[in-house]
């Protein structure tokens, strides 16, 4: 059972910098120890290498008092609280809502109501009719239910006002689509005996109603899973006329308190009124924004071009972003630090949680020629991946049976953690954020998921061949750019440099052009563009567009990223295949067998035959590995002059045939054709590829997620590990090539 | 789920050799069937001892719902693991033990 759990606001930190750690003793545990260690290898499946760490003595050492701290999710929007919200006269309640899950449950679609059964709010109720609820706070709490049920995706006017003088009631249900034969549309017309009375302290809520305060947290309760767009508060109960007038030309009625516009500020958590009383309220836990609004006619697929379409905010009642934990120790990170991948552990007995961080070297310094580049970009688009759990295809498109962990076991048990981009929300959309505020199971030592654990296969050679080599990030690359790199005569990949923002994409290609060199060790690299917000990385946008091999596609008119304006999806559809960059791109996938190379005459030019010295000309590279048993497997890449593989760029070797669960990538077929799965299908293969770039740079690319799998075999005296060595002695070696 | 009509033991004897790599198209399409099953219920595999045992477990199928654990099966190798999820299924489909003589 998983007893402590934790995480850092920092993942990428030079000496002199602080890392706060947030705790959670799960199971209550009074006390835990802590410290530092320097993680070399951090996959336990194995007796070798085996999970190999070394304690370094820092002032965070020894016991520390535990507590429980639990996580709040849910997204929701809030206004402060304030006297406005219980006007007089009455009010009245407006908004049109495109709701996904009625009948999932209660949930509150937007009002100023409390626990305590104080206030007013429209809410769905649990058998997926639009209701009023009433609350006096004093016992008296009323509900008044359309009684028909809401359809689910599509869009309704809803309105509810109270007349304080009369205690007359008006609801509306009216569906904005029209079927021949509908039950969905529903008005109600009562006199209330309760008379709503919010509490003073109570925020007005869209999304969800106040459940108090958890420290600084507001705590979300009823959460609505949905689109909401144009929600509005008037201060009085306005008549029918009034209220179709109050969804476009909300200024234009008397009265007006609020009149939220979703559609400003999109790439931000304000909320904008547009009512003179500027009543601004903010998001919390990222719903999703650039969301097509009722109104989306199809034309505009760029929110930019007509934000006025884009009025809608999709709210999920397993939205996170921060977990918004206290303060257990801070670490600072000591002067003098080697650079490299490092955990606090904090361990109860019977169970340890290892977060990592990453150390470069002191800002502006460098401690060696070549940087591993850590995939934390990618780290973050799969932070808490439930789908071993939820995807009913897994199996079968794995070929394997699905293999699980403690920390795995928690995470479908805890769905409060959040979710991670390769999700669906619980109500089937896609989920498009991800985010490192909050502990993050599966970017963990001693996890099988993907694909922190993987790269430390990288670390665990480098420090084995006594390989110099500093640690620096994608989080550092994305804020840098291109002087990140500039210091250094050869950077090496993780395994899986699968996201990467614009900018980062930019530092690499201008790193490459001015005479850098880069190892790529992995496959599926360089597919997705990925977005930040500013230099905020705590926070990471996907958009899963029309084509890529995908865990959900976005909707229609949603391809784009709220955070920037970009277009979002492979980077293959914004111009920029893999192969243009580092001369491979993603080609197929499969997981239950990997296998060797086999050289080709690029591996024998005397440009490149040097990465081939000590290795036999009829060698099997790498039929052997801890990823499925091979160095050609898991995700794999091909070279292709057509999409832009440089023409004089060396095959040097190729895999195959590979094994039957592996099928061309959905990107790379235009048609449905029998026979286009391995082993039939030779197209399927990992290539490895090398070519030089001006100045004196070049590139050396594996294609293949499986490789670094292969480094440790036999003690690491083995033709993928001595490849490897020897690429990475000769593209440090500032001798022109 | 397809019944296998009559069960051919050949498929069986050829998961068993290699239940990772290049299959036999009958064979693959026997195990495509097998995994195209109930979500509810699907036989998955726990790390109970990392590098050293896994457990066999029953996911539930529903979001928040724990998984079933049976501890008393247990397996060294993923190899072991699916062999006996192969049989355990085998019977399901075909209503009979596999027996490979």
């Amino acid at each position: 059972m998983k007893r402590i759990v934790g995480y850092g606001d920092r993942l990428a930190v030079a000496p002199g910098d602080r890392i706060d750690f947030r705790i959670n003793c799960e199971a209550g545990d009074r006390t835990y120890c802590a410290g530092i260690v320097r993680l070399i290898c951090g996959d336990d499946h194995t007796k070798h290498p085996g999970f190999r760490a070394e304690p370094v003595a820092t002032a965070i050492d020894g016991d520390h008092p535990g507590r429980r701290q639990a996580i709040h999710a849910g997204s929701f929007v809030e206004a402060p609280p304030s006297p406005a919200f219980a006007p007089p006269a009455g009010w009245s309640l407006q908004a049109i809502i495109w709701p996904t899950l009625p009948g999932g449950g209660a949930q509150t679609v937007m009002g100023c109501w409390s626990e305590a059964g104080a206030g007013y709010a429209l809410v769905i109720d649990a058998a997926g009719c639009l209701a009023l609820r009433l609350g006096d706070g004093a016992g008296g709490v009323e509900e008044i239910a359309t009684a028909a049920p809401l359809l689910a995706r599509e869009w309704y006017r809803v309105f509810a006002s109270w007349d304080a003088a009369t205690g007359a009631v008006r609801l509306v249900q009216q569906p904005l689509r029209r079927y021949a034969r509908g039950e969905d549309a529903a008005r109600r017309g009562v006199v209330a005996s309760v008379r709503p009375r919010p509490a003073a302290t109570t925020p007005f809520m869209l999304a969800a109603h106040d459940g108090g305060l958890d420290g600084a947290r507001r705590i979300p309760r009823s959460a609505y899973n949905g689109k909401i767009d144009r929600p509005r508060l008037v201060g009085r109960a306005i008549d029918e006329a009034e209220a179709e007038r109050l969804v476009e030309a909300p200024l234009a009625v008397d009265g007006l308190l609020a009149a939220w516009d979703f559609s400003r500020e999109i790439p931000s958590e304000r909320i904008v009124d547009l009512s003179p009383h500027r009543r601004d309220g903010r998001t919390v836990n990222l719903p999703a924004r650039a969301m097509t609004g009722y109104n989306w006619t199809g034309e505009v697929h760029d929110w930019k071009s007509a934000p006025d379409q884009y009025g809608a905010i999709h709210f999920h009642e397993d939205d996170l972003y921060d977990a918004g934990w206290d303060v257990d120790f801070s670490l600072t990170v000591p002067d003098g630090l080697r650079s490299g991948v490092y955990c606090a552990r904090v361990a109860v007995p019977g169970d340890e949680d290892l977060i990592p961080f990453f150390v470069r070297p002191k800002r502006g310094t460098t401690t060696a020629s070549l940087a591993f580049l850590a995939s934390t970009a990618t780290y973050m688009a799969y932070a808490n991946n439930h789908t071993a759990f939820d995807s009913a295809l897994r199996e079968m498109g794995r070929g394997e049976l699905i293999k699980l962990h403690k920390d795995d076991l928690f995470l479908n048990e805890h769905r409060e953690y959040g979710l991670a981009t390769y999700d669906t929300h619980r109500d089937g959309s896609g989920v498009c954020y991800g985010s490192r505020l909050r502990p993050v199971l599966n970017m963990r030592p001693r996890t099988y998921q993907w694909s922190f654990n993987a790269d430390t296969h990288i670390t665990d050679w480098l420090e084995a061949t006594g390989t110099a080599c500093d640690v620096i990030t994608d989080d550092d690359l994305h804020r840098e750019g291109l002087a990140l790199l500039a210091p250094y005569r050869a950077i090496m990949t993780g395994a899986h440099p699968e996201y990467l923002s614009t900018l980062m994409w930019d530092a690499i290609a201008a790193y490459l052009q001015q005479g850098g060199r880069l190892m790529y060790m992995g496959g599926n690299g360089f597919y997705w563009r990925a977005a930040f917000r500013g230099d905020d990385t705590t926070a990471i946008e996907v958009r899963r567009g029309e084509t890529g091999t995908r865990a959900w596609t976005a909707e229609p008119g949603e391809h784009y990223h709220s955070f920037t304006g970009e277009r979002g999806g492979l980077w293959l559809c914004l111009g920029r295949a893999p192969q243009r960059l580092v001369g491979v791109g993603f080609v197929s996938q499969g997981f239950d067998a990997a296998t060797f190379y086999r050289r080709q005459p690029g591996s024998f030019d005397p440009r490149a035959a040097w990465i081939f010295d000590g290795v036999g000309a009829d060698e099997q590279i790498g039929d052997f590995g801890l990823v499925y048993g091979g160095a050609a497997g898991s995700e794999i890449d091909r070279h292709s002059r057509r999409l832009g593989s440089p023409p004089h760029s060396l095959v040097l070797a190729t895999s195959g045939p590979h094994s039957n669960t592996f099928f061309p990538a959905i990107e790379t077929e235009t048609d449905l054709i029998p026979g286009q799965g391995a082993p039939e299908n030779l197209a399927i293969r990992a290539d490895m590829v090398f070519f030089e770039t001006p100045n004196g740079g070049a590139v050396w690319s594996t294609g293949s997620i499986a490789w670094s799998g292969s480094l440790s075999h036999a003690s690491y005296a083995n033709n993928v590990s001595r490849i490897t060595g020897n690429v990475a002695r000769r593209f440090v070696d500032p001798t022109p090539l | 789920m397809t019944a296998i009509d009559p069960p051919d033991l050949a498929l069986a004897r050829e998961f068993k050799e290699r239940p990772y790599g290049i299959h036999s198209p009958a064979l693959q399409t026997l195990l495509n069937a097998m995994r195209r099953g109930p979500h509810r219920g699907r036989w998955a595999l726990y790390c109970s001892k990392p590098a050293e045992e896994w457990t066999l477990v029953q996911l539930s199928g529903e979001r928040g719902k724990p998984v079933t654990f049976h501890p008393e099966t247990t397996f060294r190798t993923f190899e072991e693991a699916e062999w006996h999820v192969f049989k355990l299924r085998w019977k399901a489909m075909t209503g009979r033990n596999l027996e490979l003589g």
